[in-house]
């Protein structure tokens, strides 16, 4: 099971989090620091994979995005390196040539999106033109 | 426009705060913002609602608080419209968690969604009840989403199917309920619905043991034959990940056939087929190849046994070993660690690539991969892994050298074949990684070094060359002192040479300037430099020529802020200066250390062992072996001795009966000594522990602490006789030094046997009895005493005479007398030898009526008493 899903840039600037499990706003904040520092400093030679508390992180480094998931003990490490690939694959195309920027403007279709893809900790579609697609996103809205 | 007004666009809020460039100005933007939208809450503002949440949620990703914007959520799900309820729904989920008591509040709208004509309403209701139910929500709600798994929106039933992931997991009582929708879920197409429902299965096995004993036996062969069409499908261009078709779902249904296979040898027996065909047919140049492959190792290491299929894993986790991606090589070892239980033999075959992956760069591969190395160990293989994890020591990071150092001494401890090899491993290990060594090990160590007899000179030669080139590591230090002290004469002697030793010359002093160096060294802490004063002592009795030098650097101690160093210095120099008769008797050899003993103490964890403050006086060791003597409680009766003849007056004998003998005199005097430590080694390296059982076992009543064992010299008030320090006396020294000035009287050897104290038998003002005592080992009934009569007067005693009486009980046999004349002031001693056989040994001590006759001046004297003092346990 997913615990949680952390999108942060280089200087710690969280700019997607979504949890699947409850914590508090102060947990949540150490959490997210506490992820971006064990990740930042990583060799790009080292595994994708390391322990974090008693489960484990698997992350990837996407131009100056770390996508990081927070797994069970037990879960398949290289099952879940595709499935951040295919959520990149997804705001890729949904976007059109993604980058941090649209993440931030856009932050409120990124969760829509996210819900589309993962829901309660796990995989829930894996096909991408399902997740673009779906009616939730297609209404627009003014904001 | 006025930039902070809640007309603004979301869009603006944005830019105008990524256009702050200090904190302060961002945090005075965001307050006027949620001023402005704290201000529209209250006038309960209808247009811009979404757009305040919208802004509430980005100002919430920054990281400041948002409480107040809860409600509007509410009042967003609450309103009628698609656009609203969908960002209500979102900022429900980012806001709010399950804890929250308001999220109750929230469960009627819900549920009127889930009931909702609009399938797309519904999908946002199941959405963020997946996320983010609480345990009541899901129990309300739960007929409701197990209603929607039959819907007929495929994207509906996928929904439905994960949140009743989150309600199962919340309230497990209610797994049975979904147990039959489930079941025509695993019958899907649509692969959306497939995965969904394949993962309910499997967390619905994992809750509810009935479940899975249904999906065993209806499901598995249909889930076998999805697979193989799964695997066997042409290409799907939207669900195809590096040319396989959906890699996700075949992990998923691998992961379903474990849950369902694991225990069960039938449904393990379907499978087999499948799963060689997915171990063998997929491509493993592409991680999405990888992942399936490792999924279905996991998946045949956890069934039921296969011997092909399992041949087939292990092959697979070899190729893995050899793979140049990190991910994939750490992917492995964590699979071997599983497989070393199912099948030894073959991670054998992989140790040289193991190996090679402790030297990795990578930290988690380095420590994977020596777990595994650990598990390997084996007789026939320890010595080249352990030769190459030490040769690795020397180059490792200074993070990884306490890991590694604790396996390989654990390594080295479980397998070593000869004490030889251990003791070179060891060496090795302390010179490179000294200080990771924790103290157990080089205890262990030293028991070893002391069982190993005729490797001591080979060892003290080692650690002396040793401890030449490198002094860094305190355990290296500590237990080259130790031995240097120990065999100090068999290093300058060159004894016992192996024939792989070089040659070496050491002198007496070079011998001394290493302990010295030690004891100099600036870094040294508290036990090295106690450990190096007690070397030193063992050395000038060991090279009586280099006595002066080391007495000279024993006193610069003296004065030392440290009690322990200081009480060291000023005991060994006295012991040096003025009591050289006993010296050597004091540092003799120490005997064998008994290894099962010390074995076991370690394993019940000893007690911290650095406190060397706690003040334990020097314990030296004896030359007198330890006592592994036969407790007290074992009686062998012995009784062919003839009582002695005062047997007169059997009202002496029923006064005798019964007596309580009061507890010695002796234990005041004990107290002030200070706790013993049984074993000899731990006092020698003076550490504070005090293990209560052991081999050591006199007198524990004596001394009032029930710990010590060691029985202490006879107390203050009676030391002017001989018998001052005892046998086994470990704080001779102490008293010595204490008493200076009585006059160092040699003390009476023991014979074999656990010691007792001395006592005065009887003193009175012109005489005084000391009694020795002594024990065969095996007779714990018997006690030899050894009578000793002193003249206290100025006259001369003639025709001396002693008798004693004992009760029913004991036996007693007296031996002739020294001589009968007792010459005065005490120039002059009769000693004579009773034998005293106890009956009831360990349930009444020794009782005994004196009468001493003898002349004065022509005159008779008789004298008469009685003795209670004798030590409680003869």
């Amino acid at each position: 099971m997913i615990r949680f899903i952390l999108l942060q840039n280089r200087q710690g600037k969280t700019r997607l989090a979504k949890y699947y499990v409850p914590l508090e706003d102060s947990e949540k904040h150490k959490v997210e620091y506490e992820v971006h520092r064990l990740v930042v400093n990583r060799d790009p030679k080292f595994t994708n994979f390391v322990e974090f508390r008693t489960h484990k992180v698997i992350y990837r480094r996407y131009a100056g995005l770390f996508f990081s998931l927070c797994v069970d003990i037990t879960d398949n490490e290289l099952a879940y390196l595709e499935c951040i690939h295919l959520f990149v694959e997804i705001l890729d195309h949904f976007f059109s040539n993604v980058c941090e920027l649209d993440l931030v403007f856009n932050f409120h279709k990124v969760y829509l999106i996210l819900d589309e893809f993962i829901l309660a900790g796990e995989l829930q579609e894996t096909s991408k033109r399902v997740c673009i697609f779906s009616y939730a996103l297609t209404i627009p809205y003014i904001l | 426009m006025n930039p902070f007004s809640s007309g603004t666009r979301l869009r603006d809020m944005i830019r105008a705060i990524r256009a702050c460039k200090t904190a302060a100005e961002e945090r005075a933007v965001v307050r006027k913002e949620c001023a402005a939208i704290r201000a529209a809450i209250n006038e309960n503002d209808q247009d811009y609602r979404h757009r305040n949440l919208a802004k509430l949620m980005f100002i919430h990703m920054l990281g400041y608080p948002t409480h107040f914007g809860q409600m509007e959520c509410l009042k967003l799900i609450a309103s009628p419209g698609f656009p609203e309820k969908r960002i209500g729904y979102l900022g429900l989920m980012l806001l709010l968690d399950e804890r929250q008591e308001v999220l109750m509040l929230v469960t009627n709208s819900v549920k009127q969604d889930l009931n909702h004509t609009n399938q797309y309403i519904v999908g946002l209701a199941l959405c963020a009840l997946g996320n983010i139910c609480s345990a009541e929500m899901a129990r309300d709600l739960a007929p409701e989403v197990e209603r929607l798994l039959q819907f007929r929106d495929p994207n509906i039933r996928k929904k439905a199917a994960l949140c009743s992931i989150r309600i199962i997991k919340k309230v497990p009582d209610l797994a049975e309920n979904f147990i039959n929708p489930v079941a025509a879920l695993l019958k899907e197409k649509h692969h959306g619905v497939l995965i969904t429902g394949v993962q309910l299965c499997t967390d619905l096995c994992k809750v509810s043991p009935e479940a899975l004993e249904y999906f065993r036996k209806k499901c598995t062969d249909g889930l076998v034959r999805t697979l193989r069409d799964l695997v066997n499908s042409p290409y799907a261009p939207e669900y195809d990940i590096a040319g396989i078709t959906d890699p996700f779902l075949h992990i998923r249904l691998l992961k379903l056939l474990r849950v369902l296979g694991r225990g069960d040898a039938d449904a393990s027996d379907s499978m087999n087929d499948i799963l060689a065909q997915v171990a063998t047919k997929t491509e493993s140049n592409k991680n999405a190849g990888n992942a399936i492959l490792y999924e279905c190792v996991e998946t045949i290491m956890s069934i039921e046994d296969n011997g092909g299929l399992r041949v087939l894993a292990i092959n697979i986790l070899g190729r893995f070993l050899s793979n140049r991606d990190n991910n994939i090589r750490y992917v492995a070892l964590n699979m071997l660690m599983r497989a070393i239980t199912v099948d030894a033999q073959a991670v054998q075959r992989h140790r040289a690539t193991i190996l090679e992956c402790v030297k990795d760069s990578d930290a988690s591969i380095r420590k994977r991969a020596l777990e595994l190395v650990y598990l390997l160990v084996n007789e026939s293989n320890v010595k080249p892994l352990t030769k190459e994890l030490v040769d690795y020591l020397e180059v490792s990071d200074q993070d990884f050298k306490g890991d590694l150092t604790a396996k390989v001494c654990s390594i080295i401890e479980k397998f070593s074949p000869e004490k030889s090899w251990y003791i070179d491993q060891m060496l090795k290990v302390l010179t490179e990684a000294g200080n990771f060594v924790k103290d157990e090990v080089w205890h262990a160590l030293v028991v070893v070094i002391s069982n190993a007899s005729d490797l001591h000179g080979y060892t003290v030669r080692a650690l002396f060359r040793a401890l030449q080139t490198t002094a860094e590591q305190e355990s290296l230090v500590r237990v080259a002192v130790w031995c240097i002290g120990e065999y100090g004469d068999l290093l300058v002697s060159n004894a016992g040479m192996l024939n792989v030793e070089d040659p070496i010359t050491v002198t007496e002093s070079d011998a001394v300037d290493i302990v010295e160096s030690a004891i100099k060294r600036h870094a040294s802490d508290l036990t090295t430099k106690s450990m190096a004063l007690i070397a030193l002592l063992k050395l000038s009795s060991r090279f009586p020529s280099c006595s002066r030098r080391i007495k000279d650097i024993v006193v610069q101690h003296k004065g030392s802020l440290v009690l322990e160093l200081q009480q060291r210095s000023l005991e060994f120099n006295s012991i040096i200066e003025k009591h050289q008769n006993i010296r050597s008797a004091l540092v003799e050899r120490m005997p064998v250390l008994d290894e099962a003993t010390f074995g076991g103490r370690r394993a019940s964890s000893l007690p911290n062992t650095v406190s060397t403050s706690s003040g334990t006086a020097v314990k030296l060791p004896n030359g007198v072996a330890k006592p592994s003597a036969a407790p007290l409680v074992d009686l062998l009766d012995l009784s062919d001795d003839v009582p002695a003849p005062s047997s007169s007056g059997g009202d002496f004998l029923q006064d005798l009966l019964g007596v309580n003998l009061p507890p010695a005199t002796q234990s005041e005097g004990t107290n002030q000594t200070p706790k013993a430590g049984t074993d000899v080694l731990l006092d020698l390296l003076s550490i504070g522990s005090t293990p209560a059982q052991d081999n050591n076992l006199s007198t524990p009543d004596i001394l009032s602490s029930g710990q010590d064992n060691k029985p202490i010299i006879a107390s203050l008030d009676v030391l002017a006789a001989p018998s001052l320090t005892h046998t086994t006396s470990s704080t001779a020294s102490n008293m010595m030094d204490l008493l200076d000035g009585l006059g160092p009287a040699p003390p009476k050897p023991a014979e074999n046997g656990p010691a007792y104290p001395s006592i005065v038998a009887f003193e009175s003002s012109s005489l005084r009895l000391t009694f020795n005592f002594s024990k065969q080992p095996g007779n714990p009934q018997t006690t030899m005493i050894s009578g000793s009569f002193t003249n206290l007067s100025s006259n001369l005693f003639t025709d001396f005479v002693f008798q004693a009486a004992v009760p029913k009980f004991l036996q007693l046999h007296l031996d002739p007398a020294s001589g009968n004349s007792l010459p005065a002031s005490g120039n002059g001693t009769i000693t004579q030898s009773l034998k005293v056989t106890n009956s009831q040994h360990g349930k009444k001590p020794l009782v005994m009526r004196l009468r001493i006759a003898y002349k004065v001046d022509g005159k008779d004297v008789l004298e008469e008493g009685q003795i209670n003092n004798f030590p409680r346990d003869l």
